[in-house]
């Protein structure tokens, strides 16, 4: 009985850090969108969060991985999911806070490695699985996409380059319009799925399910409706890093920069590969300055997001750890309580931390300044 | 090492990441040119219009963009078909 109030937390928590991975991800699909006017703001979110939606249903690659390629499912209990979700949504929200395009997928994989690691230590962690799943495509991945996105830019200046500007923004804008759903759709296919295969973890660690077995159909559901709905809240802040921050993106390199995500982030879908959609959007936006000549890259903003993407995992890690550690101190349901309360709390604290300096769709195209929220004058225009 | 690193689908991401995240881009600006090459005694549309007029500059767009789309629509349903049979 205690145990399936402690695994309905556990679906509640990850349904909630899905809908973390939709609001921190919006920005991979729609941010250079939303910076070169392709789409409106509020129709961006809205058309990424059906995308997210329907990606969610397309395949289940991703959820295989997480949920029997990374830890051994015997000795993961739900407590252990539980703390790895508490740590995953605390670094998600801390690096929203700052408005860096971290990755959702490396804090998850980060905070339930952490809770595996204190709970039942190292031999639970399937090492090999860990690097060769999620470790090497995130070190190639960025680059990968960059090479593709500098490729594509240079090619479509030297096709497109002598088209009359007005023509040529229009109708790359209209390309950016399917490139961004692609993205979507993608980002759909691959970090849903990994809330699904957390989720799964728990209802096999629980006995619901057989060790290996594939997700159910109600958790699928649930999943697409969060991510779709954390996308759909729009996490401006890192949307406006990365549409604003990094590169000045006219709509070929916008339109160059998506196409690269969306067919990095699918074809690794297709190999099972958990990938960071978020650190592939960054890759690509960066290739998408470099194949243009003359385009302003700002290294030192792209420096401080390939800080946090290397500290992502052993933070999110720690705090998976630290929450394990709490409710394993209590004890039973009332640990993993005192520990829902602890989150809900710093949650709370970050949520009305950030309204201080608030970013939103009004905002979030505004001329950037070195930091995350525009300066006062801009926010009232 | 080669369970720990997959050379093989590695190698297989960049070159199809290539054709398709470079390629196809490419391809769709192609068609964009194609689309807009103005036709004989075309009037000048309006600076932001897409459509030159040109009969064959149509026609090289209309290949360019089926192209794109079918492109496109053969990976999602590749993705479908092996995201739901492999477990």
């Amino acid at each position: 009985m205690s145990n399936d109030v402690v695994l309905a937390l556990v679906v509640i928590t990850g349904l909630s850090f899905d809908f973390t991975n939709g609001f921190h991800d919006t920005a991979n699909a729609m941010a250079t969108s939303i910076a070169t006017h392709a789409l409106g703001p509020r129709t961006a979110v809205g058309l990424s969060a059906v995308l997210n939606l329907v990606g969610a249903f397309l395949s289940l690659s991703v959820a295989a991985t997480i949920a029997n390629g990374l830890v051994s499912t015997g000795l993961v209990t739900l407590t252990v999911v539980f703390g790895g979700l508490a740590g995953a949504i605390i670094w998600n929200l801390i690096t929203w806070l700052f408005g860096i395009p971290s990755s959702s997928s490396h804090a998850l994989i980060g905070g339930v490695i952490g809770a595996t690691l204190a709970a039942a230590g190292s031999h639970a962690v399937k090492w090999q699985g860990l690097v060769s799943k999620v470790i090497i495509p995130a070190v190639l991945s960025p680059f990968i996409a960059a090479l593709v996105a500098t490729v594509g830019t240079y090619l479509i200046y030297r096709i497109a380059g002598s088209m009359r500007e007005g023509s040529r923004r229009h109708g790359f804008r209209i390309g950016q319009v399917g490139s961004a759903s692609l993205v979507s759709l993608a980002h759909g296919t691959n970090d849903a799925q990994k809330t699904m295969g957390i989720i799964t973890l728990a209802l096999i660690a629980n006995g619901t399910l057989a060790a290996g077995a594939t997700t159910p159909l109600w958790v699928i559901v649930l999943c697409a409706i969060s991510i779709a709905s954390g996308t759909y809240a729009g996490g401006w802040r890192v949307i406006r890093t990365l549409g604003k921050g990094l590169v000045e993106i006219e709509p070929p390199q916008g339109f160059a920069a998506e196409s690269s995500s969306a067919a990095v982030i699918l074809l690794s879908t297709h190999f099972g590969y958990s990938l960071s959609t978020t650190q592939v959007a960054t890759g690509s936006i960066l290739g998408c300055g470099l194949g243009k000549k003359g385009a302003q890259v700002r290294w030192n903003v792209a420096g401080r997001m390939g800080v946090a993407w290397i500290i992502t995992l052993p933070s999110a890690g720690l705090m998976g750890a630290i929450s394990y550690y709490i409710a394993h101190a209590v004890g039973g349901t009332a640990g993993v309580l005192i520990d829902l309360v602890l989150l809900i709390g710093i949650s709370a604290a970050i949520y009305w931390r950030s309204r201080r300096t608030r970013v939103n769709r009004k905002n979030v195209n505004s001329a950037w300044t070195g930091t995350v929220a525009p300066s006062q004058a801009e926010v009232t225009p | 090492m080669s369970s720990w690193i997959s050379l093989r689908a590695i190698g297989e991401i960049v070159v199809v990441g290539l054709l398709a995240g470079a390629g196809l881009p490419a391809i769709f600006a192609i068609g964009l040119r194609a689309l807009g090459t103005p036709g004989k005694g075309h009037v000048k549309a309006s600076d932001s219009g897409l459509v030159g007029g040109n009969p064959a500059g149509i026609a090289i767009a209309a290949g360019c963009f089926a192209v794109v789309l079918a492109a496109i629509g053969y990976g999602i349903y590749i993705i479908v078909i092996s995201g739901h049979g492999a477990k």
